[in-house]
């Protein structure tokens, strides 16, 4: 049997809360000020999830980067791997607001969508130059 | 120069919202100057999510919220010019711009919007000694590096300050590889919201230090360490404490300031607790015909504020340019809301009766952190309202609404004071 503590995030209260776990499932939960907490302590004691926001690399816009998120929360112990999966990824401009970027990144069946517009960048010099850092095209 | 009816200064959230309502209210003469490459503001470099809780029932990310208005502004044909700094607001509403594209260009206002957000507060605002070695940058400063041009700005990071962006670079640096070390906190608690404790440092165990600073700063041509030290009640450094961290990079995250200096040079009257513009019911300033809002008038946690404040910005500017409402020189039924115990700033400053014509609301910071206290307003002894709060703390901008019947209830005197009473818990030292 394990007490775990966590503080609440989903109102502002943020109320100081134990989960007790046996055999990996939450079997009491104290401290909690409402219901939601109730949900949110065993979520995050058995299957936690994050969303991810993010930039990926562009080539060819007019900005280097584009800003990105996960469509779902990810499991929170993948993160770090989802990460290095985006940082590897180069996307070629023009991006719309929503582009599925990566698809069902890491068999999570989770995408990453851009979260900004980029167009193509007039100046031809830049263009190039980011081009040479392509590795693939999503 | 040319004529506009109305130039807002500033393409950032409250901007664009002031804008678009301006358009919606009829005007269609309207400029928006932006000194930064493309609308948004602040907004574009903010790429994680919780925007747009109370506006869109939805939880964006900042491009994203900032996209909901950029669209409407393109759609309904707004004009803007970007790359575009003002120099200048006359008292008489000429505004001076200039950019490299088209040089100086004056333009002559009916009526000016304020809306140039706010800067931070930096290491000289602060006076930490040492030398001047790279990697000392604000939080925000190093958000745009990261998440705009693509620099990681270090690799050991120490964080001052545990503000909303300082917690929110602190998960930031770390997703791109950066260690970070820990997080110093002046106060004996953290201004920022508990979500971002948990999900920027509880999950990766990155140390909040509270009641701690960092006291020198060591390092030639690069930032080598800092040494921090833990303070007493009145913020002074407890000598016996003191602890060097090595590092390459210091973000500092703390404090935002209203970026004034346009409506300093302009005369319109200051509050120097928000260090924005005293404004009435209508967002108006002193001066007539010219408003303020979002954070150049007071610094606001969540975007959904400063969108609602500049609507109403944008909607009594346009009744001022259609001539439907009296201008300032109207002083008979103004009212003066004043801070009293627990409270640190009311916003608005003033309020004239006779210009409510729907609820108007009274936007308000708390001084310490309250729970089960009581919010209070009172004219004179008598309380016009009151209402109960769990928990009131100087991070979370509140309201409280006003209605007309409330004001009727107003004697003589000439002042609403804003109180918070009972429980307390950590008075701001």
């Amino acid at each position: 049997m394990i007490t775990r503590k966590l503080t609440c995030i989903v109102c502002p209260l943020g109320c100081h809360m134990e989960a007790v776990l046996q055999n990996d499932e939450v079997t009491a939960i104290h401290g909690n000020g409402c219901k939601r907490g109730i949900d949110y302590a065993k979520a995050e004691c058995t299957h936690p999830t994050r969303v991810l926001t993010t930039t990926m690399k562009v080539s060819g816009g007019e900005y280097p980067l584009v800003s990105v998120k996960s469509e779902q929360p990810l499991p929170k112990g993948l993160l770090m791997q989802c990460i290095k999966a985006v940082n590897n990824v180069c996307v070629r401009a023009p991006i719309q607001i929503g582009d599925v970027l990566v698809e069902n990144i890491l068999n999570t069946g989770v995408s990453i969508v851009s979260t900004k517009n980029i167009s193509v960048c007039k100046d031809i010099g830049i263009a190039v130059r980011s081009e040479a850092g392509t590795t693939r095209k999503s | 120069m040319s004529s506009k009816d109305l130039v807002i200064i500033g393409g950032g959230p409250a901007g664009l919202a002031a804008a678009i309502e301006a358009h919606r209210c009829g005007i269609r003469d309207i400029l928006i100057v932006e000194r930064d490459g493309e609308l948004g503001g602040i907004l574009q470099q903010c790429i994680h999510n919780g925007f747009g809780l109370h506006i869109f029932g939805e939880e964006l990310t900042g491009p994203e919220y900032a996209w909901r208005f950029i669209q409407q502004v393109h759609e309904k044909g707004i004009e803007f010019k970007l790359n575009t700094t003002v120099l200048h607001i006359s008292k008489n509403k000429v505004v001076t711009t200039v950019s490299s594209d088209a040089g100086l260009l004056r333009y002559s206002a009916k009526a000016v919007v304020l809306a140039m957000g706010c800067r931070e507060r930096t290491r000289g605002a602060l006076i930490i000694p040492g030398r001047r070695p790279s990697g000392i940058l604000t939080a925000g400063t190093a958000q745009r590096f990261v998440n705009m041009e693509g620099y990681l700005p270090g690799k050991q990071v120490v964080i001052l300050g545990s503000g909303d962006i300082g917690l929110i670079m602190a998960r930031r640096l770390t997703w791109e590889g950066a260690e970070v070390k820990m997080v110093c906190e002046l106060l004996p608690y953290s201004s920022g919201l508990t979500r971002n404790i948990v999900q920027c440092l509880d999950d990766y165990g990155i140390p909040l230090k509270l009641r701690h600073t960092v006291i020198d700063i060591h390092g030639r041509e690069r930032l080598e360490g800092v040494t921090i030290a833990e303070v007493d009640q009145n913020g002074k450094p407890l000598g016996h404490t003191e602890q060097y961290v090595a590092c390459d990079t210091l973000l500092l995250s703390v404090g935002l300031i209203p970026e004034n200096e346009l409506s300093i040079d302009l005369g319109v009257l200051m509050d120097p607790v928000t260090s924005g513009p005293v404004v009435n019911e209508s967002m108006e300033t002193s001066i007539e015909g010219v408003f303020a809002c979002g954070n150049v008038a007071h610094v606001h946690d969540l975007v959904d504020y400063v969108t609602q404040e500049s609507r109403l910005a944008g909607r009594c500017a346009s009744a001022y340019i259609l001539g439907n409402i009296r201008g300032n020189d109207d002083k008979a039924q103004a009212i003066r809301t004043k801070a009293g115990v627990g409270v640190r700033y009311v916003v608005p400053q003033i309020i004239r009766k006779s210009n409510i014509s729907e609820e108007s609301k009274l936007f308000f910071r708390a001084g310490g952190v309250y729970r089960n206290a009581k919010i209070i307003l009172r004219s004179g002894e008598n309380i016009v309202y009151s209402k109960n709060a769990l928990r009131v703390v100087p991070a979370e901008m509140e309201s409280i609404t006003l209605k007309k019947e409330m004001l009727e209830q107003i004697g003589k005197t000439d002042d609403l004071t804003l109180s918070i009473e009972k429980q307390q818990e950590a008075p701001r030292g």
